[in-house]
């Protein structure tokens, strides 16, 4: 069974993707481990973190166009569940850092005893345990996510209507996290980590490793998403995209499939945002911006809806271009630069740059079949 | 003494007869003036005292200079000059110049607490006699927050003379509150004081009868507990009528912001997401406005607003122009992908704002019409709050008349409803396109100049406004403005009268909320189109 799923997602394009995951997986630890500092292929320790941001947005990128290429719901608050599950795991690594914090307090956060709090909030039980930081990772967002789809697709909130309803569930969200009687550290969010399962958060070793474990998340969620777009499940979501009234008429419970891959969705933003918050050190409610939820989407619209790499290539692409451009002397106009992006890829590259490509082969080999046969063209899939 | 009367001679000397009779006066204000050059608090005070007690016509300067720190005195001389403004100094007694060099020793005389509170009261009973009824009412406001004793006997003779009814009836509330913060007193003036506290009712008369001295008598001590409750009922109700104001005034704030939405959204399906930045480039029109006339003509400030609204119409109406034209034209039937542009869009034109005005707050004058505020009962209503209601209903129902009774309205209704329909009775359907989005923007302008005299203006200005204004529209749904107007209010109100109990942030869940819920039963808003061709 297993074999027969995993032979039917995977196509030529697939595999060449996750083969080059891995090598890169492989390959970045080593050459920032390995190599000495004077080599030229050494790949210094900021990079390594830097890499594992961009894994991890490429996860959440993945999330976005699962629902988004696949299934036609376009959600602008795709940024809470990555925070949520951030957060869940910000919790465990705080409740690590023990009395080595600046009160030393044992059980309390720092911002707790800072605030005058006396006992830890019930919420927070359970978060120093591993296991149960990591159900939360996934149940929070997916919990979350759950409920909230149940209301909005049963009533059949769809289109711009779900758009702006997500990002006021984003906005809510980041307005409740910025106070301090939330009980997360208000402001300031959760930082100064010290260690995960025992290892030090800063040191190289832990850090290589957590890329290596964001690129294997990668694989892992683009295999789970190649399983379903290429079984029977996928062609209903598809024809969900494509005709939502459609496949209702034709029989199929389209809330019932549209819960469960949004609810999925929401579980993968909530474990790029628990890999990314170790690899970067900090999470705080900015993560709940309604921009950084709509500039996560113009990745997967960058890379190409509907092509699952494309998602992965369009996140580390523009999140490049951005390290690179709000660095140097070209900061102030790094936001001309991302609106140009948002209206000329609305505009004149539909597909994004995976999808253009492959529109581009598929015309070639079409003319050159066409030319052998009267072949009969695949539809292109409407927008 | 003999200094005294040396100056007396001289004054009278100097200036003729036409001072003799100020002579009186001018001895204990010099006498007092003269406490002053001790450089000691308790003498300080008392030539305070002295002076706020000689009636005479200067004192109030003197006063008044001692407040500011302006009153300098020199021990070698045992003169008290005044410092004006230009740092010339003047003789404190005379009010005039000195002759000569300012001798060297010249000091500020000193203030402590004790003082400046003595300094207020004394101001309050000074002025309790002036001939401007808003100075003599502020001084009865003073006694009455000060509660001084000394303060009463000016009182006394003040309301003896007092002929407007509003000040009068300041004067006696200051009367009763002295009269119940004394020791001394009997019963039934205590009780009549508290009659004419009740009726007052606001904080201060709370704070004041729940202070009451501990030996104050039983029947006293439970007529001032009835009191009490009557006017904590009494400010519950002033508290929910001015909810009810807070929760009109940011209605319409909102129904500014979203009435374009709304029509861009009913008539296109078009989400502008650059929605908010209409209205902060309306904002910076005023503020280029008057900037202007600051620098040409500031006498036309006062117009600065009527100026700036058609200019702000135009600019937003004109960039709304262009980006249907340029941009949104090519994407419709697409609305999710021009969300994403209009997005784009949006982050340019901030950052385009940014670099031509700056990151930071820039300052928008209120005219004078629109400065100040008047009571209302309990409540206090703002002139720049009442205008933006006003400002927004006009709008309302100007394009409310624009939509029924004008051609462009028809054709605008029409596609609205049906647009091949529309198209197909030689309705251009783009040019209305084009049309209704330079509307939308350009009363988003307008609102922009409302917005500006009450939120800062910043390019951070329409990020505030565009995720309320997007719940406004989704709740009232789209396609009828009715549904925008109430919708707007509904949430206005709902949403100030949630902020005391569950907090701002708490309020906005809540309205969230409840808008998710609402949208279960009626998934296309309070005041749906209905029809086959709304579905699609």
């Amino acid at each position: 069974m297993t074999a027969h799923i995993l032979i039917r997602s995977l196509d030529r394009g697939a595999t060449l993707f996750l083969i080059a995951v891995a090598a890169i997986a492989i390959a970045v630890p080593v050459l920032n481990l390995a190599l000495p500092e004077s080599s030229a292929f050494h790949i210094p320790t900021y990079l390594v973190a830097l890499f594992g941001k961009y894994a991890c947005y490429a996860l959440l990128a993945l999330s976005i166009d699962l629902i988004w290429g696949y299934c036609g719901i376009l959600s602008l608050g795709h940024g809470a569940f990555f925070a949520l599950g951030g957060y869940a795991m910000g919790m465990y690594l705080m409740r690590q850092i023990g009395t080595r914090g600046v009160y030393a307090d044992p059980i309390l956060p720092d911002f707790m005893v800072f605030l005058n709090w006396k006992h830890l909030p019930v919420y927070w039980y359970g978060f120093e345990y591993f296991p149960y930081a990591a159900l939360m990772v996934l149940l929070v967002p997916g919990v979350l996510a759950f409920v909230f789809g149940w209301f909005a697709f049963r009533s059949r909130v769809t289109g711009v209507y779900l758009s702006i309803i997500t990002q006021a569930l984003t906005f809510a969200l980041m307005l409740g996290f910025f106070r301090n009687n939330f009980g997360f550290g208000g402001n300031n969010g959760l930082t100064d980590f010290k260690d995960i399962l025992g290892f030090n958060v800063q040191a190289e070793t832990t850090r290589a490793a957590l890329f290596s474990i964001s690129c294997v998340a990668i694989m892992l969620g683009f295999l789970l998403c190649r399983a379903i777009i290429t079984s029977k499940f996928g062609k209903v979501l598809i024809a969900i995209r494509d005709a939502e009234a459609r496949a209702r008429f034709l029989g199929y419970r389209v809330e019932s499939y549209k819960l469960f891959v949004f609810t999925l969705s929401a579980c993968m933003a909530g474990v790029a945002g628990a890999l990314y918050v170790p690899q970067v050190g900090i999470i705080n409610p900015s993560e709940f911006a309604p921009a950084n939820s709509i500039e996560a989407v113009i990745w997967v619209a960058v890379g190409g809806r509907g092509t699952l790499t494309g998602a992965v290539i369009g996140a580390v692409l523009v999140n490049y271009a951005k390290t690179y451009f709000t660095s140097g002397f070209l900061a102030p106009y790094w936001l001309f630069m991302l609106g140009a992006l948002f209206i000329l890829v609305t505009l004149l590259l539909p597909r994004g740059v995976v999808g253009t490509l492959r529109h581009w082969t598929a015309l070639r080999r079409d003319r050159a079949s066409a030319a052998a046969e009267d072949g009969v063209r695949e539809p292109m899939p409407a927008e | 003494m003999l200094f005294s009367r040396a100056c007396l001679v001289a004054l009278v000397l100097a200036f003729g007869l036409a001072l003799g009779c100020a002579a009186a006066h001018a001895a204990t204000l010099q006498e007092g003036i003269a406490h002053f050059t001790a450089d000691d608090f308790d003498q300080t005070l008392a030539g305070l005292n002295e002076v706020a007690a000689s009636g005479s016509p200067r004192a109030l300067t003197v006063i008044r200079a001692l407040q500011d720190g302006n009153l300098m005195f020199s021990a070698e001389k045992k003169a008290v000059y005044i410092k004006t403004d230009s740092g010339k100094l003047v003789d404190a007694a005379t009010g005039q110049p000195i002759a000569g060099a300012p001798p060297a020793d010249v000091d500020n005389v000193r203030l402590n607490n004790r003082v400046r509170g003595a300094i207020d009261a004394a101001l309050g009973g000074l002025t309790l006699l002036a001939s401007d009824p808003a100075a003599r009412y502020d001084a009865a406001q003073a006694v009455f927050k000060s509660r001084r004793v000394s303060a009463l006997k000016a009182l006394e003779t003040a309301i003896g003379k007092e002929q407007d009814p509003r000040v009068k009836r300041a004067m006696l509330e200051a009367r009763a509150a002295i009269t119940l913060s004394s020791d001394k007193g009997s019963d039934p003036d205590k009780l009549a004081a508290i009659e004419i506290i009740r009726q007052r009712g606001d904080q201060d008369a709370l704070g004041l009868l729940s202070s009451l001295p501990a030996n104050t008598s039983a029947p006293v001590m439970k007529s001032a507990a009835a009191a009490i409750g009557a006017i904590k009922n009494r400010l519950a109700l002033w508290d929910a009528v001015q909810n009810a104001w807070y929760g009109i005034s940011l209605g319409s704030v909102l129904l500014l912001a979203a009435i374009g939405l709304a029509i861009t959204f009913g008539v296109m399906g078009v989400i502008n997401m650059a929605h908010g930045e209409m209205v902060m480039l309306g904002a910076y029109v005023t503020f280029v406005v008057q900037e202007a006339i600051r620098a040409n003509d500031p006498a036309l400030f006062d117009y600065s607003l009527a100026i700036a609204l058609p200019l702000a119409f135009i600019v937003a109406g004109c960039v709304g122009i262009v980006i249907e034209r340029t941009i949104i034209r090519f994407l419709y039937g697409r609305p999710l992908e021009t969300l994403l542009a209009t997005w784009g869009l949006s982050l340019i034109l901030q950052q385009a704002v940014r670099s031509a005005f700056g990151p930071n707050n820039r300052d928008v004058g209120n005219p004078s019409w629109m400065s100040g505020a008047f009571d209302l009962g309990g409540i206090t209503i703002t002139y720049n709050r009442l205008w933006i209601i006003c400002f927004a209903l006009a709008v309302f129902i100007a394009l409310l008349a624009l939509l029924r009774y004008t051609r462009f309205g028809l054709e605008m209704r029409a596609v609205t409803q049906n647009r091949p329909m529309a198209a197909s009775m030689g309705i251009r359907t783009s040019r209305v396109d084009a049309l209704t989005f330079g509307l939308g923007s350009g009363i988003a302008g307008m609102a922009g100049v409302a917005l500006s005299q009450i939120d800062n203006v910043s390019p951070n200005l329409g990020q505030g406004y565009i995720i309320d204004s997007f719940m406004v529209v989704v709740f009232g749904g789209v396609g009828n403005l009715w549904g925008t107007l109430v919708g707007s209010f509904v949430l206005g109100i709902a949403n100030k009268f949630l902020e005391p109990y569950a907090g701002a942030v708490l309020g906005k869940i809540a309205i969230l909320v409840f808008i998710i819920l609402f949208i279960q039963k009626r998934p296309r808003g309070m005041f749906a189109l209905k029809g086959r061709a709304i579905e699609a």
